[in-house]
């Protein structure tokens, strides 16, 4: 808001110091001319009015043009073009005015003259004011730090050799002639800035050749008038405002028209090279559109045709096809204006005559092979280019592109197509390795619900009787584990407990546990013997465990009548029990197999039911091998001993406090709190 | 990790297990197994003498092994376990199923 105010106000001073001028130069004019009347104004103030003109209109165009962002080139020449049109159309019309008025006093008049004059002069300044400031933009749109300098000199040396003009400082030949000569030089280095010339599109090159031309043509004409005018004016009067010493605008004239014609003439040579331009920028878009494609495209086929696409446009090729053809993936044959018959033929014909070229998987070196082509009938291509597609290093396919014409591939298309190559091949690879993210994403989420399903196995909460108290701790690793644990009342005196540990880990892990689940909620409430409960639950998993899977387990039943526990151990970690009244703790390390190692009948005789009585103040201590088998940072275990003294260190709390001080000693043990294996115990202390 | 040798000794193949079988390296000692019966062996004596720890899936290994050795009459022998590893094996009641002798002396007998 406040510049276009600055514009308006520039403007209107422009309007008003020409107006001045004007007034001022005509009156000194009129005086001289005529002897009778005494010159009142001094003779140097019409010069210093043109100045503040010629400030005015500089700083105007300064901020209309340098301040617009959205100009281009053409729009800008388009600009300096339709000012110079304007300008150069009233310029003609006050000439046509004074042609239609014939040879009068008043055209002879030497005022009047003088009125057309600066018109014009007022024209042509505007004009070369507006033009400079454009091909400043021009000149600077890829500076560097020496160019800004020197433009810099430029404008600031022309500036102020106004002030030269403003004071009438006495007219010094060698002066004169050195600063017009410095500006002249400046102007000719800066018109070797022509960098926006490459920019142009070809249709952009022939619109600024005609502005361009036309521009000149302004500049000539205002300057031809503007020269007989003056010359005519300083033939009858001394003193009037003579453009013709003012280096301000003599430098202007030159530098303008120099560059005008440097730009017209570095457009027009530049024309035959404008394809070769504009192809290497189709090439920089064509390899962007691959390289993103990775992240756009939805599968692999879509980067094929971007491939096939890219090449044909940046070479010019007629057809293509890209054959993949690698052990992983099917055969497929990608074609883009070619038939399938026809890429087929071309490639059984290179086949055939046995061509070692791309086209066979295991040559990885480029090869032209038009000259094989030729001795194929019937087809209508006579140039073939052919790459391989490496993805990791594997050969994946090979890229193929023809042209109707006979060796109408060079050496640069090679290249090209070469790099277009590898940029598909990375594409591939990183699609894939975004793939795989994606599975193993996919894996993970899996894994996750396999933990909660695991979670939810496990009970929540854990059968009391007035004869024990029990307490169960399960922790398991990032992995699924399969540990288990649960007890279930079968009557008012019976209670079946059981902690199970699955071979392997993961989601099958958790399939297995919840199997047992089931087993044992089915075979307890039957109050089932329990070696015959191993044996069943033997007999019932053989049909779900894969080869190699099996699961250790301890099964008892607490009889709070008789105080006696029934119990049977199929191959998991020996209890550990801690009887009242003694010092020492025992492992009852009882017969018994896994289940699921033996898979017929003769699982029977390995397996044992035992029993033993419990007594108030017993600590009977359940756990799977991820406790005993837990290292510490030197690669001992816990082990079986650490475990029975830590335990023996608060035999005589409550089974909570036990479990506490047990996963505490546990954790301090391993000196870490990521654990690689399940932790599960499952206290009984009885009362 | 595990490293395993194999070499031949009086028609029997022995199957030296060193270092570590978890999850992961179990995979290769029922290659080196399949390995060996599908050479025909009829003999296979196993020393864990360097077998430093074995995992549930490295039992699991053996496990599987029993039935097919059963039914086509290979006899394996596992020997000079350390005494952390025959109890693992002992814990599953594996020692049960399993031939497992002191040392290769006592192996050889025992497949002879």
């Amino acid at each position: 808001m406040r510049t276009k105010a600055i514009t308006r106000l520039l403007f209107l001073v422009g309007v008003i110091t020409w107006l001045a001028l004007l007034f001022t130069d005509i009156s000194i004019v009129f005086s001289s001319s005529n002897a009778n009347i005494k010159q009142e104004l001094p003779t140097w103030l019409p010069g210093v009015i043109l100045n503040l003109y010629i400030l005015s209109v500089f700083y105007y165009f300064k901020l209309k043009i340098e301040r617009d962002e959205v100009l281009n080139f053409v729009d800008l020449l388009w600009r300096v073009f339709a000012t110079g049109l304007v300008f150069t159309v009233i310029s003609l019309s006050l000439r046509l005015l004074e042609f239609l008025m014939g040879s009068t006093r008043l055209t002879t008049n030497v005022v009047f003259k003088d009125l057309i004059y600066l018109i014009n002069l007022a024209l042509m300044i505007g004009f070369l004011l507006m033009a400079f400031t454009a091909w400043k933009r021009l000149i600077l749109y890829q500076k560097s730090k020496w160019l800004l300098r020197l433009w810099a000199f430029f404008e600031v040396g022309l500036l102020f050799s106004l002030l030269y003009n403003t004071f009438d400082i006495p007219m010094t030949e060698w002066l004169y002639v050195t600063l017009l000569s410095a500006f002249v030089m400046a102007g000719l280095v800066l018109s070797g800035n022509m960098k926006w010339v490459a920019y142009l599109n070809f249709r952009q090159k022939w619109t600024s050749l005609l502005l361009l031309l036309l521009t000149i043509f302004y500049l000539l004409y205002l300057f031809y008038t503007n020269s007989s005018l003056s010359e005519s004016i300083a033939n009858t009067v001394p003193h009037f405002t003579d453009y013709r010493h003012h280096i301000f605008v003599l430098s202007l004239i030159v530098f303008v028209t120099i560059y005008s014609t440097f730009s017209f003439l570095v457009i027009l040579f530049n024309l035959p090279t404008t394809s070769v331009f504009e192809q290497k920028l189709e090439e920089v878009v064509n390899f962007q559109r691959i390289s993103q494609s990775i992240q756009t495209e939805q599968n692999e086929e879509s980067v094929y045709n971007i491939l096939l696409e890219t090449s044909v446009s940046t070479v010019f090729a007629d057809a293509a096809w890209l054959e993949v053809n690698s052990k992983q993936l099917n055969y497929k044959l990608f074609t883009y204006k070619i038939t399938d018959k026809e890429a087929h033929d071309i490639i059984a014909h290179l086949k055939t005559h046995n061509v070692k070229g791309i086209l066979e998987q295991s040559s990885d070196k480029t090869k032209n092979m038009s000259k094989h082509l030729a001795s194929l009938k019937g087809s209508r291509f006579r140039s073939i280019l052919a790459f391989p597609i490496f993805v990791k290093g594997e050969n994946i396919g090979t890229l193929a592109l023809l042209k109707e014409l006979p060796e109408g591939f060079n050496k640069e298309m090679t290249k090209i197509v070469s790099t277009f190559a590898n940029q598909a091949g990375i594409s591939i690879e990183n699609f894939r390795l975004m793939e795989e993210a994606l599975q193993n994403e996919r894996y993970k989420e899996e894994l996750k619900i396999a933990k909660m399903v695991q979670k939810s196995l496990l009970p929540d909460v854990l059968e009391k009787d007035d004869d024990f108290e029990i307490e169960a701790f399960s922790e398991s690793a990032d992995e699924v584990g399969g540990d288990y644990y649960d007890t279930i009342r079968i009557n008012d005196h019976l209670v079946a407990l059981i902690i199970a540990d699955v071979s392997g880990k993961g989601t099958t892990a958790a399939f297995h546990m919840s199997q047992m689940k089931g087993i044992f909620h089915s075979l307890a409430q039957e109050d089932v013997e329990p070696d015959t409960f191993m044996v069943r639950s033997n007999q019932a998993l053989v049909y779900c465990l894969e080869r190699g899977s099996f699961i250790s387990a301890i099964y008892f039943v607490i009889n709070t009548q008789t105080k006696k526990i029934r119990y049977a151990r199929a191959g998991h970690c020996p209890v550990l029990y801690f009887c009242a009244g003694k010092e020492q703790a025992v492992y009852f390390k009882d017969k018994g197999i896994a289940l699921g190692m033996v898979r017929n009948k003769s699982y029977k005789n390995f397996i044992q039911a035992n029993e033993f009585e419990y007594k108030s103040g017993d600590v009977m201590v359940l756990y799977t091998d991820g406790i005993t088998e837990a290292k510490d940072p030197k690669g001992d275990e816990f082990g079986y001993e650490r475990l029975e003294s830590v335990v023996n260190e608060v035999r005589t709390l409550g089974p909570k406090e036990i479990q506490d001080h047990l996963i505490k000693k546990l954790y301090e043990f391993t000196g870490t709190e990521n654990i690689n294996d399940d932790y599960t115990t499952m206290i009984v202390k009885f009362k | 990790m595990i490293h395993i040798k194999r070499m031949q000794e009086d028609g029997a193949d022995v199957i030296a297990l060193i270092g570590e079988i978890d999850a992961s390296s179990s995979i290769e000692l029922d290659l080196a197994i399949a390995k060996s019966v599908g050479e025909g062996f009829t003999k296979i004596l196993v020393d864990c003498g360097a077998l430093e720890y074995i995992s549930s899936a490295g039992l699991g290994v053996f496990m599987s092994y029993i039935e097919e050795f059963k039914d086509r009459d290979i006899r394996m022998v596992l020997y000079g376990m350390s005494e952390r590893v025959a109890n693992t094996f002992s814990i599953l009641g594996l020692n049960e199923l399993l031939q497992i002798g002191k040392d290769k002396v006592e192996a050889k007998q025992m497949v002879a």
